[in-house]
């Protein structure tokens, strides 16, 4: 395969920040591709405006720990009025996923909108 | 000791110095075309395919008439299958094979059932062993192939071959198989296992790539129809103008296999063995697939836990390898090899193949072994959320 990595995807994929979760995290989300299995676990610290920190947790290929090592780093310090992160943001965000692998990307959004169910009535109204 | 490792010879090896030394002559010098029958130029060419012709024949226990050259193995069985199928759509129209052969094989089958033939396709168990009774009670009147590979290409697990040609022969039914990962690795004898056609590639065991051999038996002959119209090249079977330097580099990687199969299979068995006892010593979580022994010798596939493959592949960049994983394919879907034997998609997600081959060594092994280990265990602590 020809498929090729960006630099920032391969440098996610070999130092992945923010990988574990919290003891007492204020929203969790998990996500799982059920064509590979590849699954990813996201927990967030909020306060009343922003998310604080990002921490994850994946099995899954290059693009998988890429993906969810980027999504923390999109969140920290993000608004939580602002926090619907698509499948199209984290793609860029990583150099532009080959198009095999854009499920990884996909996968990260899923896991942020799984988060975003829990975090529910904790979010501010509008 | 050099890197990168080249540890994936099921996928293609490298030419031997020796048979490209052999090959060297017939591209600029001996250039003839072998089948010109007027000139030096063609004779020479004739006699250096006839001479190869001769070599891949004894490496099969076959003689030279019944070895037709093909650019590969696919090709190979693209004739055998399809030839046989429709050469004898007036005797019947059922195939058998199984779930895990290659492409080449099941698309072929896939091919001719749109075309109105009946294909089953026999399971395998969890080591990737077809049934033989299963396979016995498979066979109809209208059954006429049986095409079974002889050795798997992820897991390298090698079918009871001498017992399917022994059913097939009892029956009167045509056997094919694809021995592209077989041949040169272990011994195989076409009469005593009763192989009625086997498609093999020259680059599987150190010979060129674009060349390839199906064996044809000739007592009796199965009824074949030609797949390449032309100039009626290779009695007939396969029209087109030899790859005269290919052919000589066929035989004599088929000649270099003969002579040091034993010595080669005891070797690549032994370093397999330390490989796999390295492995499961230094790492938890491991999992063989396949039958332990009734592989090849080269061959180890190996699940890890909690850790997918195309990671663990693009972790360890300075050893070539590969994986089952989807994310190192097209497809998908993780190997459908793996899938037949029962694995999980997660376990198939997570397979390695290591194909050891000729010009691997120890050093090698030691290198790997621990490099596996740190890449597992970076990618664990990835998929727990527990820091390194």
């Amino acid at each position: 395969m020809a498929e090729r990595y960006s630099e920032t995807a391969l440098d996610h994929f070999q130092n992945p920040r923010n990988v574990g979760g919290f003891d007492h995290p204020d929203a969790i989300g998990q996500a799982t591709n059920p064509a590979t299995g590849a699954v990813m676990e996201i927990h967030l610290k909020v306060d009343a405006s922003r998310v604080v920190e990002a921490r994850f947790s994946a099995q899954g290929c290059t693009a998988t720990i890429a993906a969810g090592s980027m999504l923390t780093e999109m969140l920290s310090g993000r608004s939580v009025e602002d926090l619907r992160i698509t499948t199209e943001e984290v793609d860029d965000a990583l150099g532009g996923l080959p198009p095999t692998r854009r499920h990884a990307a996909r996968l990260a959004a899923d896991a942020m909108s799984s988060a975003l169910r829990a975090m529910g009535s904790k979010l501010p109204a509008g | 000791m050099d890197l990168p490792i080249y540890m994936d010879n099921h996928a293609t090896t490298r030419v031997d110095p020796r048979v490209v030394k052999e090959m060297v002559p017939y591209f600029a010098e001996t250039y003839g075309n072998a089948a010109s029958r007027t000139h030096d130029f063609g004779w020479t060419a004739e006699s250096a395919v006839e001479d190869a012709r001769e070599r891949v024949a004894d490496l099969l226990g076959a003689v030279p008439k019944e070895i037709i050259f093909t650019s590969g193995a696919t090709e190979s069985s693209n004739l055998a299958i399809k030839g046989v199928a429709q050469a004898n759509a007036d005797r019947g129209r059922h195939i058998i094979t199984q779930a895990t052969e290659h492409h080449a094989t099941l698309d072929s089958c896939e091919a001719l059932r749109r075309q109105g033939f009946e294909i089953t396709v026999l399971p395998v168990d969890s080591d990737g062993l077809i049934d033989l009774d299963q396979l016995s009670e498979s066979c109809r009147d209208d059954t006429t192939l049986v095409t079974v590979m002889l050795a798997n290409n992820e897991v390298g697990v090698v079918q009871p071959f001498d017992d399917i040609g022994a059913i097939c022969r009892s029956r009167d039914i045509v056997f094919h198989t694809d021995a592209a990962q077989a041949i040169g690795k272990i011994p195989i004898d076409v009469e005593t296992a009763h192989i009625d056609l086997l498609s093999l590639s020259g680059h599987k065991f150190h010979g060129p790539k674009g060349v390839g051999a199906l064996y044809v038996r000739n007592r009796p002959r199965p009824r074949m129809i030609a797949q390449m119209d032309g100039g009626g090249h290779e009695r007939g079977l396969r029209s087109g103008t030899m790859n005269v330097p290919g052919i000589v580099g066929l035989g004599s990687a088929a000649r270099f296999a003969q002579d040091e199969l034993a010595t080669e299979a005891t070797f690549l068995l032994d370093l397999r063995t330390n490989l796999h006892n390295q492995l499961r010593d230094g790492i938890d979580g491991l999992h063989l697939n396949g039958h332990i022994e009734k592989r090849l010798p080269g061959n180890l596939n190996v699940s890890f836990d909690a850790v997918d493959g195309e990671g663990l592949l693009m972790g360890l960049k300075e050893i070539a390898l590969s994986s089952g994983s989807a994310c190192t394919s097209a497809s998908l879907e993780p190997s459908y090899v793996l899938r037949a034997m029962g694995r999980s998609k997660v376990l198939a997600q997570s397979s390695i193949r290591f194909g050891l081959g000729r010009f691997n060594t120890q050093e090698e092994v030691d290198y790997v072994v621990p490099r596996v280990a740190e890449e597992v265990t970076r990618l664990r602590h990835i998929s727990s959320g527990t820091a390194a």
